[in-house]
């Protein structure tokens, strides 16, 4: 794990010199504070910080074959090396190390860019091909780790994050209105599309290639379900031994590691799979959560259980508003992009933690809910479509009291209003993006406070019908859950929980998370199973709970869903708020960025100060997705402060 | 008198919900949900404003679409709401 940058003539040009290089790579020192190294030619730079987590003393990079023809500068891990070496060795190749780095260079050598199938992992990688004068890039099938690039003046530029790329000359940071937009609507921009004009993040599963003078885009896996009716594994039993095996083994390659590797525990089911997957392979694994005061979302009780029904060792840590608030502003630093929940900030506490408890690896519970069908838009979704087969029903929207039992402010709800909420396109069931319309009209409400400008810059836009536009022709033949899934694992998954509250909050403190249940054996088995396996009536991943639930307490077991969240205004309007919360807030500074309405956010601000009730799931995001973009201009386009 | 409600109606919409100083943007007829300006918690902030503001009591199977999901309906119902009151005050 780790961090690269790097640039590329497309046509024989005099390169940028060495210490430029050298400054982006060091802008992701937090990546890979370990050690670091460039390597530059006359069409490449190719710089490296680095994570030492497998062969600590032989995994020094960019790495190269023993003749130099190719390098590679590698984020990431391959956790499948040990057999892919294996394999790769029988078929006479000669490995140097004992590093997965050289994996990718020995998979290149023997099959060219297809080599990127054979690997199992979380990576982004450059490689460059001297003789061929080739540079390929590529990214895992999940979007676990970053990669972003722009073509300047005929360079391809890249890095691990965007921070880097300002540093090389002539590139500037400057926001996109309609990567601001997508993140109003999906929570992140979509890729290839950033929050900044200009700059694209490589899309997971896909390659780069650039040679000749041309740069191509092209995907090398792609997430797929089976058509309505044709799912493959019909016996339940049959399918849970496969996902425990498959799960199995997930978690026992992402034990590989020459370093300690702990193991997050939220409390709830998924993360309380994985560590006890892990402590089959470590009898005393090291486990961490956060607490929270508020009853509401603190779930320390359920942590507790866990940690005496599988005898970890275990740390927590209570965050509180004030913590939030006073790390937030270092927080979207390295989000890089603007978010519409505090939650990332939690857990880039917990990051830093883990990491002065001496943990440089932890696994996570993270993409369970994607894969087996755990979230409750999934339940949504279903009732949403039972009910507009017949929307006149009195009872059938009684079933929506079943949904979001966490959240207090909608389950307090009159059912009459709850019925007129979830109403919102129950005509549109034809609309591919049906499960997800209700979140994104309440995540667009955002867009009442974008300023004038920004309204005439975005000029008619639809977010919507940009996304329509990229889903696979195939995806009417899918089930309607699995719609759903794709919806959720390609837009939310990678541009948010992956990235903003997954790899970047924890490598801003050196810290890799690795999540057995994106693994894309598992993901790919999960897609094939029946949707009934997975959303079986209300009852969420089902086969999973069935097949799994037996190495847990029943009380684990049998509780809701409940999402990680962390307290959003509340965090940065208390007494003692840092200065940055008002600044960044006041008219003149929402005035001198230009993307809000200054009248419009301090209405925003005072409602969240002295709410009536509790403030509702849209102000919180709104206020969240205001302060951060505010933040994101302050750090990357133009001091606000 | 309901002239003064619905204005008083239409500004904490306005102020609250639209974010604006007023809420001249909404008709008195729209209705507060299709036009997305109730979210999916907005309507206990709405029946929060009418209880504090009109000194009534909102009861539970009062809290319907009729009632609340327009500027007319809601001025129509806080009247009644109130009308018994005036007529123990000139009683």
């Amino acid at each position: 794990m780790c961090g690269i940058a790097g640039f590329f003539a497309l046509s024989p040009r005099p390169l940028a010199p060495r210490g430029v290089l050298e400054r982006m790579v060091e802008a992701v020192r937090h990546r890979g504070p370990d050690d670091g190294g460039v390597y530059l030619d006359d069409r490449a730079g190719l710089g490296h910080r680095r994570l030492s987590i497998v062969d600590l003393s032989g995994g020094r990079q960019p790495l190269s074959t023993a003749d130099e023809k190719l390098w590679v500068t590698f984020n990431g891990e391959i956790f499948n090396y040990v057999e892919l070496t294996k394999e790769l060795t029988a078929r006479g190749r000669v490995f140097r190390t004992r590093c997965d780095t050289e994996t990718i260079l020995h998979a290149y050598a023997e099959y060219g860019p297809d080599g990127v199938q054979s690997l199992n992992g979380d990576f982004a990688y450059a490689l460059w091909d001297r003789s061929r004068k080739r540079l390929v890039m590529a990214r895992d099938r999940m979007g676990v780790r970053p990669l972003y690039y722009t073509v300047h003046q005929g360079v391809l530029v890249f890095a691990s994050e965007l921070k880097s790329l300002f540093l090389y000359p002539g590139l500037r940071a400057e926001l996109d209105p309609l990567g601001l937009d997508q993140c109003f609507t999906f929570w992140s921009p979509l890729a290839p599309r950033t929050a900044f004009k200009g700059i694209y993040e490589l899309p997971p599963g896909h390659q780069l290639i650039a040679e000749h003078g041309v740069v191509k885009v092209q995907p090398y896996w792609r997430l797929t379900f089976p058509e309505r009716g044709e799912h493959g594994i019909a016996d339940e039993a049959q399918a849970g031994e496969q996902v425990e095996a498959l799960l199995a083994d997930a978690t026992r390659i992402r034990m590989r590691a020459d370093v300690p590797v702990g193991a997050y525990l939220s409390g709830g089911f998924d993360s309380s799979v994985t560590t006890a997957l892990a402590k089959q392979h470590n009898e005393a694994l090291r486990t961490f959560s956060l607490e929270f005061e508020s009853p509401e979302l603190d779930e320390s009780a359920y942590q507790r259980t866990l940690v005496d029904a599988l005898s970890t060792d275990h740390s927590s840590l209570r965050c509180k508003g004030g913590d939030i608030s006073a790390s937030f502003e270092q927080v979207i630093r390295h989000t890089e992009r603007p978010v519409l929940r505090s939650a990332p900030a939690a857990l880039y506490l917990l990051s830093r933690q883990v990491r002065d408890h001496g943990f440089k690896v932890v696994l996570t519970g993270e993409g369970a809910d994607e894969v087996f069908g755990g979230y409750d838009i999934f339940k949504e979704a279903m009732v949403r479509r039972f009910w507009a087969r017949q929307p006149d029903s009195k009872w059938r929207p009684l079933l929506l009291r079943r949904l979001y039992p966490y959240l207090g402010g909608l389950q307090s709800q009159p059912t009459k209003y709850l019925e007129a909420f979830f109403r919102q396109g129950l005509g549109a069931s034809d609309d591919p993006l049906f499960s997800h319309l209700p979140r994104f009209a309440l995540t667009r409400r955002i867009s009442q406070f974008y300023s004038g400008d920004l309204r005439r810059t975005i000029n008619g836009y639809d977010p919507l019908e940009d996304l329509r536009s990229t889903l696979p022709p195939q995806f009417a033949s899918w089930h309607p859950l699995s719609r759903a899934q794709y919806l959720e694992t390609g837009c939310l998954l990678p541009g948010y929980i992956l990235s903003s509250q997954g790899d970047r909050v924890a490598m801003a403190h050196g810290v890799e998370g690795r999540f057995p249940f994106l693994d894309h054996r598992v993901v790919e088995l999960g897609a094939a199973l029946a949707p009934a396996m997975k959303l079986k009536g209300l009852r969420e991943k089902y086969v999973l709970r069935q097949r799994l639930g037996r190495h847990l307490p029943s009380s684990i077991v049998e509780r809701p869903k409940q999402p990680y969240r962390a307290p959003d205004s509340e965090s940065f309007l208390h007494a003692g708020a840092p200065q940055y919360v008002e600044e960044l807030l006041s008219p003149a500074a929402i005035a001198r960025a230009g993307y809000f309405e200054p009248r419009a956010v301090r209405r925003l601000v005072q409602k969240c100060r002295s709410p009536l009730g509790p403030v509702s799931a849209g102000d919180n995001m709104a206020f969240v997705g205001i302060l951060s973009t505010q933040l994101l201009h302050s750090c990357f386009v133009q001091a606000l402060i | 008198m309901k002239h003064d409600i619905s204005l008083a109606v239409r500004r904490f919409i306005g102020e609250n919900f639209l974010f604006r100083d007023d809420g001249d943007a909404i008709t008195h007829d729209a209705s507060l949900l299709d036009a997305g300006i109730i979210d999916s918690t907005g309507v206990l902030e709405l029946v929060c404003f009418l209880e504090t503001t009109f000194g009534i009591e909102v009861h539970d199977d009062e809290m319907l679409p009729e009632n609340l999901d327009s500027i007319r309906a809601i001025s129509n119902y806080v009247g009644r709401k109130l009308e018994p009151r005036k007529i123990e005050l000139v009683a």
